[in-house]
Parts: structure tokens; C-alpha cells; sequence
């Protein structure tokens, strides 16, 4: 077995959520597990109720990187929401809450989308992890 | 499905159109389709995606699977793949 490619998201913005499930769903196609660790507002934006919102760009975007990004959602590009369904039909893609950032939003288990997999905290997330890179977005 | 045996090149078991899809989706799509047929058989994607010709050589390399043909028409790219 490869080890796992392990990403940890921060960043809560469409922007930053797309490159990851980006290369999420490139993992999974290679075969590579893949484990995501979502903490802060990366954590916030995968709300059962807010997953479809907009949730805005990182702040670099600026008016002309909007335009970009608006350009390739009208074209048709699948949401970071839909990208990571799609890598989770094909590999072995687990996605894991921060329980400390649970509790610092004060989300319930019950409150996240069905792409989440479960609750954990850092220790696991690192025995998971093994010798896998890590990766902070 | 039948008549495979009897031919004597394998025919197109699946057909992927990624055109207008961008990465990583023609190589997500190719994934999926590529477990649809029996080793040997033949997977063709259509592509639009400016990364595809080095993604779907990776992704053979990777994955043992066999790319048979790549060619490009203008900005459309064909790639005939084998499944190991």
C-alpha cells in the first residue's frame, strides 16, 4: 500500500477548497489514499447548510482573480463540494474534522455534510498520516 | 462484449468525453470508466484540457495502465488507453 497523501485544510475560501479537492480527487485517481484533516474555517465551510454557499476568495484574488474563477464556474467546473465526492466514489478518501475546532465553532457532528467521515484530533490525524507528506492549504 | 474475443484488435470498451472538463476531472472520469472494462480492453477520452497530455502519460505510468495512442486535433486531445 502507497502511503497517504494527507492534506490538512484551513483556509475556508472556494478557492482554496477547490485546489484541494483538486488534488485530492488526482490522488485518488492515481490510487493513492488520500486523508484530509479539516480544521478552522476549511472546518466551518463543510456545514451541511453552508457547504453550496458561496464562501468568497482568498484575499489575493482581487477583482480581476474573481473574474477568472466566475469564468471557469459558468463553464461548467464541478463545485470543491462535487470534486470531493467524485474522489471518494472512485478511492480511499477520508475526511476527518478537527475536534478542536469543533469545539471552537461550536459544531455538532450532526451539523457536517456526509462527505466528513468522522471526528479527530491531531494524534490520530499524525498515526494516520504514517510517513505520508503533509500538505497545509 | 461477445465478439471481443473474436476480433483481432480490441475494440473501444468505454468512451470517456471530458471536453470542456477541467482538471482533474478527465483523469477522475477516465478512472471511474477504466474499472467499466476488462483488462486489455480499450478506454478513448476526449479532452480539452491543456494538462492532459502530460497527466494521462502519468497517470499510465502510475497506474500500469497502457497508453496506446495520444494525438491532438487543434485543442482537442484523444488518448486510447489499455487497462492492464
Amino acid at each position: 500500500m502507497d502511503e497517504p497523501i494527507n492534506l490538512v485544510l484551513f483556509s475556508g475560501t472556494d478557492d482554496k477548497l477547490q485546489a484541494a479537492a483538486v488534488l485530492t480527487a488526482g490522488a485518488a485517481a492515481l490510487g493513492k489514499p488520500v486523508n484530509v484533516f479539516l480544521q478552522y474555517w476549511a472546518l466551518d465551510a463543510f456545514r451541511a447548510e453552508r457547504i453550496d454557499r458561496d464562501h468568497g476568495l482568498a484575499p489575493e484574488a482581487g477583482a480581476e482573480g474573481k473574474g477568472h474563477v466566475d469564468a471557469l464556474r459558468t463553464a461548467g467546473q464541478a463545485s470543491w463540494a462535487e470534486t470531493l465526492r467524485q474522489a471518494k466514489d472512485l478511492g480511499s478518501v477520508d475526511i476527518q474534522a478537527c475536534s478542536l475546532s469543533m469545539d471552537l465553532l461550536g459544531i455538532e457532528e450532526s451539523d457536517l455534510d456526509p462527505l466528513v467521515d468522522g471526528v479527530e484530533g491531531v494524534t490520530a490525524f499524525y498515526l494516520n498520516a504514517g510517513e505520508g507528506q503533509v500538505v497545509f492549504i | 462484449m461477445d465478439t471481443l474475443e473474436t476480433m483481432t484488435e480490441p475494440e473501444i470498451g468505454a468512451r470517456v468525453d471530458a471536453r470542456g472538463l477541467s482538471c482533474p476531472m478527465p483523469i477522475v472520469k477516465t478512472a471511474q470508466a477504466i474499472k467499466t472494462v476488462a483488462s486489455g480492453a480499450l478506454v478513448e477520452v476526449l479532452a480539452t484540457d491543456p494538462g492532459s497530455l502530460k497527466d494521462f502519460t502519468a497517470w499510465c505510468r502510475s497506474t500500469g495502465n497502457e497508453l496506446v495512442e495520444q494525438a491532438a486535433d487543434g485543442t482537442v486531445y484523444r488518448f486510447v488507453i489499455r487497462r492492464k
